[in-house]
Formats: C-alpha cells, sequence, structure tokens
C-alpha cells in the first residue's frame, strides 16, 4: 500500500528502529543491498535549492540499483507557469515509483502525498518539516553513543525556526531516559508549542540557557544549528542574531571527552573549521549517515507500495 | 430585557459571554434576510453569564463553526412554537473552510483551490492547527 513520510511522526518508534538496523546492515554488507530497487525510479523534485539533499537521494537510489530523474530549477518546469503542486504530484507520479520533494512553501509535500499515486518523501517543506534529516540524525546519535537512554542533549543557535531542531526533539523525546538543554538567545527561544506538546506532556527534564559555555560540561550530544536567513523577515534582525554561537577549539575545551558534535550542515560560521579535526566532530558522519538512512527509507517504502 | 420567542427557527443558548459575535460572523449570520437576535451576558443559573443567538428561520447550520467557537453551547431547533430537537455541541476533529491558516509562509498562501482544513490537536486547551502547515488557530 501506498505510503507518504511528511513527518518524522508519521513513523512510530518501531519503524524508526527498523530504519535503523536496516541503515545498519545496508553499512555492513552494502553488496546485499546494490540491486534492491533495480528498475524502480526516484523523481527529486527540488523547487528550492538543495544540493547535498538532493544528492543524498539520488546517491541513495543509485546504491540500490535504481534510477533517478531530477528536476532541480523550479523556474524551467511546469510550476513556473503555474502548475499547482496536486497537479505536479499526479503528473509526475506517471514517471516515477517514488518521489523526493523539496518546496519553500510549508505543507507542500502533503499536499503532493494527498494527490501522488506513489510515495512521497518530504525532503523539506519550507520551515516546516524535514523527516530524513531528522533520520540521519539519530542514527548518527545511535551509532555513536549505542543508545538515547541516558543523554543530556543540548541544542544550539536557533531554537526558533530550525525545522531541525523541532523535527529531532519529536523524534528523541519518544524514547526514554533523554533530557535536553536548550541554548539560544531569547529572540530564537524553541517555541512554547513545542515544548508543551512533545517535552512536557512527557515529563522529560529540560533547561534553557543563553550560555553555550555553560552548558558545554553537561552535554552528551551538541546539535549546532545555523541561524538561516531565509527564515527572517527582517534583515536586521539576522544580522544581529547571525553570530551569537560560535563554537571554537576554546568551547570544546569545556565539552566532555565522550560529547559528539553535530550539525544539520551548511555551517557558515557558527563551527570554527578548527572544530573539524576534533574526534568528537561528528557532522561530516551525520551526512553519510543520512544517505543511509535515504537508502533504508526508500526500500521500506518501495516495499511497502508493493504489498 | 424581552425578546419574543420564535415560532420557527433555532436558539444557540450556552454560548461562552463574549463570543456570540464571533459566532456570528463564522455563520455569517449578517446576510440571512430573515431577523437574528443576539443577546449577550444574559444572567445564567449555570454559567453565571452567558450570550444566546436566536434564529428566526430554520436555515442549514454548519455545527462544526459552533463547536469551533464554543463547545459548551447547544442548539435548540423550534418548529410551531415548540423545541424539536435540543443538540450539544462538541469540538469537531476537523474544520474545512472554515477558518483560513494566516501563516504567509503556509501552502494554502499561494495553491488557492486547497481546502483550508485545521485539525484539533489538543482538545483540553482547545487548539486547532492548520493540517499543512500546522500553524495554530487563534
Amino acid at each position: 500500500m501506498k505510503r507518504s513520510v511528511i513527518d518524522i511522526l508519521d513513523l512510530s518508534v518501531e519503524e524508526l528502529n527498523g530504519l535503523m538496523d536496516t541503515a545498519e546492515d545496508i553499512i555492513a554488507h552494502p553488496d546485499d543491498y546494490a540491486d534492491r530497487c533495480r528498475r524502480k525510479k526516484l523523481v527529486t523534485l527540488f523547487f528550492e535549492p538543495s544540493t547535498r539533499t538532493r544528492m543524498s537521494f539520488e546517491a541513495a537510489m543509485y546504491e540500490l540499483g535504481g534510477n533517478v530523474l531530477s528536476m532541480t530549477d523550479a523556474a524551467s518546469s511546469s510550476a513556473s507557469k503555474g502548475e499547482s503542486v496536486a497537479d505536479t504530484a499526479r503528473v509526475i507520479s506517471c514517471y516515477a515509483d517514488i518521489i523526493a520533494m523539496r518546496h519553500p512553501k510549508e505543507g507542500a509535500a502533503l499536499v503532493a502525498a494527498n494527490n501522488a499515486t506513489v510515495p512521497v518523501i518530504n525532503a523539506g517543506d519550507g520551515g516546516h518539516c524535514h523527516p530524513t534529516q531528522t533520520l540521519a540524525d539519530l542514527l548518527t546519535i545511535r551509532r555513536e553513543k549505542g543508545g538515547f537512554s541516558g543523554l543530556t542533549v543540548g541544542l544550539c543557535g536557533d531554537l526558533k525556526f530550525g525545522r531541525t531542531v523541532h523535527s529531532l526533539i519529536n523524534a528523541l523525546s519518544r524514547y526514554d531516559g533523554v533530557r535536553y538543554v536548550l541554548i539560544s538567545p531569547e529572540e530564537l527561544k524553541l517555541p512554547s508549542y513545542v515544548k508543551e506538546e512533545a517535552i512536557k506532556p512527557r515529563g522529560i527534564p529540560y533547561e534553557q540557557t543563553e550560555s553555550l559555555e555553560e552548558a558545554m560540561p553537561k552535554l552528551d550530544v551538541l546539535y549546532m544549528t545555523r541561524v538561516q536567513k531565509e527564515r527572517f523577515f527582517n534583515e536586521e534582525d539576522y544580522l544581529r542574531l547571525k553570530d551569537s554561537y560560535i563554537l571554537d577549539p576554546a568551547k570544546m575545551t569545556l565539552g566532555r571527552r565522550d560529547l559528539i558534535v553535530m550539525h544539520p550542515l551548511p555551517r557558515v560560521n557558527e563551527i570554527s573549521v578548527a572544530v573539524d579535526r576534533d574526534p568528537r566532530a561528528c557532522y561530516f558522519k551525520q551526512v553519510l549517515n543520512g544517505k543511509y538512512m535515504r537508502m533504508s527509507l526508500i526500500l521500506k517504502l518501495l516495499e511497502e507500495a508493493a504489498s | 430585557m424581552n425578546i419574543d420567542s420564535i415560532q420557527t427557527g433555532i436558539v444557540i443558548d450556552h454560548i461562552t459571554a463574549g463570543r456570540a459575535m464571533r459566532l456570528y460572523e463564522l455563520l455569517g449570520l449578517g446576510s440571512l434576510d430573515c431577523s437574528v437576535a443576539i443577546i449577550q451576558n444574559a444572567v445564567s443559573k449555570k454559567m453565571g453569564r452567558k450570550d444566546i443567538i436566536k434564529i428566526d428561520a430554520d436555515i442549514p447550520v454548519n455545527f462544526d463553526v459552533i463547536g469551533y467557537v464554543d463547545p459548551t453551547a447547544t442548539v435548540n431547533i423550534i418548529r410551531d412554537g415548540r423545541l424539536v430537537e435540543k443538540r450539544e455541541i462538541g469540538m469537531p476533529e476537523t474544520l474545512t473552510n472554515v477558518i483560513r491558516c494566516k501563516n504567509p509562509r503556509c501552502i494554502t498562501s499561494t495553491e488557492q483551490e486547497l481546502d483550508h482544513i485545521f485539525k484539533l490537536t489538543d482538545r483540553l486547551k482547545e487548539i486547532y492547527r492548520c493540517a499543512y502547515c500546522e500553524t495554530r488557530a487563534n
């Protein structure tokens, strides 16, 4: 049966664990998966630029033995002639076995999923959801820390507009024993509804601070985010806040030896390049893990669609 | 203050004081050509103060709108001067084209043909969110 993934909450904890198990198996036995999507086509529909996510999906499909059709420039597509997302989804369904879509408008992926006859994976809908980034994050934490129980996870930077942060909190909060340290300037604090809906009902301990230095010694995981210019209506606000939290080697000395540092990338200057040499820096591993989790998800959705 | 009882029509009773005008607007009662009485701040044994709307015609009423604005309201259907039906209204799970999403980044802001759908996400706090972008309804 056809099924789409728009939000990380579309996947149960059991399914998340299953996807991570498959990803681990892909990593251990890549040849076993090299032909699993033969004669299947992934269409990547990207209405706004994102080289990394698009290439990750495409590499994932190629490594499963499938084919890829790409729409990378909305200006040259029917969208520029005014075609609706609903119609685009219906048309592309005629060519594709599965669709990965990024769109600047929030909710666009749900509209596509409601109208497509093939599975749709949300590859980012504005500031709303980006579930496959969260899948990459979860696998990275599980691989590096062995699981989620007992972890203190620091989330730093733009916690207000950062969709990756909201999705990660929604996903991690379903695992027992996680606690949060929310590190941000006042203007970019985590929205209260995320706390009310994902953190407080489960009684998850959390603290909020403006100081990255104070938080560092407490953390098992530090998830850095970029203050994104495109999420601001006002450029002055962006310029004032963009350098609020920069992770450098001096701050890294305050962290535990087994800390891991994550970032959804691309970074601008919130993690200095010198940190890359620190073995605790895991953000490039995240990129690779993202490809494996996308492979795992593509496989799952194609198998479900065929059953 | 006296408002004549109606022979055939609808009485929306037990409206939380202060919510009648919002209900009047969302139900589109201003466009009816029959008499509509809005009673605000009426004394109520049960509620202390309440609002009441009387519509002097048996028109189709969108119960979802009433449940969204005030789930404690009751609807009385009157025919030939007699109460023929009394309905308690709860909060609907889904609202379709009752309110519009105000998020300028929502897909509904550019794709005009889409229904504006809101889902009830917190019954206790009476919170509805856009089905597409999850922005909270006011």
